[in-house]
């Protein structure tokens, strides 16, 4: 039984926000628990050294591989720079630096090692590594992207790594850093307003996000040419060719989906990788065999093979081959489908009577527990008057109904959405007569604009002594 | 107080190469020559500047990328360790930079009124990127002019060269705007390459001249076509084809710079003094001057 050279992949974003910034928006919050879970998976497998490829290290003459065995300084990002300095010192596996420019070499690309104090990482390499591997547990070595190599060098750039650990008898932990989408907004927003740059955008993350979630990594590299001409990936997304070709070209992972969010408008993840058969080396031989890469031919392959794909996924959602998949596992929390699913929990909803979460997001779907006028952190409830027995005296429909748009609204800001993207909404009135032409005002001042769909029904009695709640449906 | 001005303009390409063969003191690497039509023209190109006696040089690099709108430097001086990403084997160069920061505020003010985004950067720890600081070098070795820096809108890289060009056109007359009501003399310096499709190789000696050409005749086509319209003082009819310039010659100026300058000097009818046309590494570069004196015009 072969040993496998990879003992887990990651795909992460590389964005500072996550670092540096992550309390200010519930989805950079996500995306740090994230990287933390990731660490903690880290720090559990026998891995020999950490090997990164980011896509904000670009090169020009052929690759370049860190080679300073210390490298220090005090990062400060070029756009990001109001985030703060991001202090750093790095421990580099020289000897396989050495390696890997070797194995490159021997394809016949420009490669150099890069020994000079002083050098400026990279954000997206500093800011995986200091979530990731922050005390230097594994010894970490880094390649430059290049920023014209398509798709057939990217992935035999990926090869020579393979080769290279097979050459030293290492075993890595593989980091790809990359956003998906890679469209910014170009206007300063609030960070509890960041939402992927469009709706297209949106959807084709999601679709590359299915397949990884299946694990299926060559798929991903087929597609990457189209999804990065219509999502704007990230340096083309060719870090999935550089990926593919490390992992051996196969389908063969579990994929976890651990966070999707938008950071600054980009689609930003952490999705783990983790091989159901070895990794293995290619050898030499097959690496120098010519294809057709970069013809008319390929690229009509690869649109085909999509479109195929994409159909397949349209039409039959779940008839997806198991042969070859390895079992899927969502989190937080677990789930069968291999759409994004995930409780939001709110900071500023009223708490929960049960077992329940504020929210739960499913795919492209936002999905509210009923909520009522009741406010966060207290047992009151605007607009009631309570007797000394603890029975209602009095209450108003209109105040109530303010109070539970407005904490409507909080659960919703916090899950990245707004009350603009409601989609349809079920009202439950304990007292239909009375209260009906109340709540409809103060209903319409919100809504008449948003027009969500409605339904509004009596119902016998609410768990605590309020007069109404609303059940919602909306887009993230 | 008088009326500030825009006393000259220059396309002022940033190759690291060419600080490399002038072997100044502050750049670490040694070499033995190189690129010396470019680095010829630079000097001819410095002199004119230096008759000029500007207040303040103005560069916009595409190496200081944003993404969301222009930033501006907030603070009067930077120092630091200049290593560029791609060619550190040729630029690690120590700068020590004095900064007009009240004109870079008053730039930034302007744009803010125009509906434009910006962001100051106050953090001393930050690294003045490389292009700018070597097109400033070029043009001014003894680093005795304070300098303004503007960052480079990423909107043509995410959205179309035809809305980079308008952000970088609001951001010419934002910067002549405020140009005008701070009384300086200023040179603005467009930091960039014109044809920028390199080669991914490189001889054993970095400044064998045997080996520099461009990297392929479509470049060079468009490269002499766009100098021609410079010589001939057609900056209209160069920024209505910019964008497909920007496609066909995979150009640098795709970053706005370029386009950035001809706002801010109204898009002048002059002709410009190309003072040197040269490759590095297959990129096709040229200094070339906009002076309104020299033209025999007062801007």
């Amino acid at each position: 039984m072969h040993q496998s050279l990879i003992s887990k992949a990651f795909i992460v974003s590389g964005m500072p926000h996550i670092l540096l910034a992550h309390e200010q928006a519930p989805g950079w919050g996500r995306l740090y628990q994230a990287f933390q879970k990731a660490r903690e998976e880290i720090e559990r497998e026998q891995a020999d050294l950490i090997l990164y490829f980011s896509t904000q290290w670009l090169s020009i003459l052929g690759y370049t591989f860190q080679a300073d065995p210390r490298p220090e300084w005090e990062h400060v990002d070029q756009n990001w720079h109001e985030l703060g300095s991001i202090p750093y010192e790095f421990a580099i596996d020289t000897d396989f630096a050495q390696n890997y420019a070797d194995e490159v070499a021997q394809l016949g690309y420009k490669t150099r090692l890069i020994n000079y104090r002083g050098f400026p990482i990279d954000t997206g390499t500093i800011v995986a590594q200091n979530l990731l591997n922050p005390h230097n547990r594994l010894k970490a070595a880094i390649v430059s992207c290049n920023m014209y190599s398509e798709k057939e060098e990217t992935t035999r750039i990926g090869q020579a790594a393979a080769r290279a650990l097979k050459q030293s008898g290492k075993k890595a932990i593989a980091v790809l850093v990359s956003s998906l989408s890679h469209r910014y907004h170009v206007e300063a927003i609030k960070p509890r307003d960041d939402r992927i740059s469009s709706r297209k955008d949106d959807e084709w993350n999601r679709k590359i996000l299915d397949m990884l979630a299946m694990g299926d990594v060559e798929d991903v590299a087929q597609c990457t040419r189209e999804f990065a001409r219509q999502a704007n990936g990230d340096m083309k997304f060719k870090g999935a060719w550089w990926l593919n070709g490390l992992l051996g070209q196969s389908n063969h992972f579990q994929g976890e989906v651990l966070a999707y969010e938008a950071v600054m408008g980009t689609g930003a993840v952490v999705v783990g990788l983790t091989p159901t058969e070895p990794v293995l080396a290619p050898d030499l031989a097959s690496m120098m065999t010519s294809s057709e890469e970069g013809s008319q031919a390929e690229l009509v392959d690869e649109l085909t093979d999509f479109e195929n794909q994409a159909m397949s996924k349209a039409l039959k959602p779940s008839a997806r081959g198991a042969e070859h998949h390895a079992p899927v596992s969502l989190s937080p929390p677990s789930a069968t489908g291999a759409l994004p699913d995930f409780e939001i929990v709110s900071q500023r909803g009223a708490e929960p009577v049960g077992l329940y979460p504020h929210a739960r997001r499913y795919g492209d779907l936002l999905l509210l527990s009923g909520i009522g006028p009741r406010r966060a952190g207290s047992k009151d409830i605007p607009g009631v008057t309570f007797a000394p027995d603890g029975s209602v005296l009095h209450y108003d429909i209109r105040e109530q109904t303010r109070s539970v748009i407005d904490n409507v609204r909080k659960v919703l800001e916090d899950a990245g959405s707004s009350l603009e993207k409601v989609l349809d909404i079920q009202v439950f009135l304990t007292n239909m007569k009375q209260d009906f032409a109340a709540y409809n005002e103060v209903y319409n001042a919100t809504f008449k604009d948003i027009r969500p769909t409605r339904t509004t029904v009596q119902v016998g009695a609410l768990p605590t002594p309020i007069a109404v709640e609303f059940k919602v449906l909306a887009r993230p | 107080m008088a009326k500030g001005s825009i006393v000259a303009g220059v396309l002022a390409p940033h190759p690291p190469h060419l600080v490399y063969a002038e072997n100044p003191p502050q750049n670490e690497p040694r070499a033995e020559c190189g690129w010396e039509v470019l680095r010829w023209g630079y000097e001819r190109c410095r002199a004119n500047i230096k008759a000029l006696k500007p207040d303040v040089l103005i560069v916009h690099s595409p190496h200081w990328p944003t993404f969301v709108g222009h930033h501006f430097l907030g603070l009067p001086r930077f120092q630091g360790l200049s290593v560029d990403p791609v060619f550190p084997h040729l630029f690690r160069y120590t700068y020590d930079v004095a900064i007009d920061v009240p004109l870079s505020l008053a730039i930034k003010e302007r744009c803010d009124q125009a509906g434009m985004t910006t962001s100051v950067v106050k953090n001393p720890a930050f690294r003045l990127d490389y292009g700018s600081i070597i097109s400033l070098h070029l043009i001014n070795p003894l680093w005795d002019i304070p300098v303004v820096f503007i960052s480079a809108n990423q909107a043509a890289f995410y959205y179309s060269n035809e809305i980079g060009a308008q952000v970088a056109a609001d951001l010419g007359h934002a910067t002549r705007a405020a140009i005008e009501e701070s009384g300086k003399r200023c040179v603005l310096l467009a930091s960039c390459s014109l044809s920028h499709r390199h080669f991914v190789n490189e001889p054993e000696i970095p400044e064998d001249m045997s080996y520099e050409r461009i990297h392929h005749h479509g470049q060079y086509l468009w490269d002499m076509k766009v100098l021609e319209m410079m010589r001939r003082g057609q900056t209209r009819e160069l920024l209505d084809i910019m964008p497909e310039f920007i496609e066909m010659a995979t150009s640098e100026v795709k970053a706005g710079c370029l386009t950035w300058m001809l706002e801010a000097m109204g898009v002048p009818d002059y002709p410009a003094e190309v003072h040197a046309y040269g490759t590095v590494i297959g990129t096709g570069n040229a200094v070339v001057e906009w002076n309104p004196m020299r033209s025999g015009r007062t801007h």
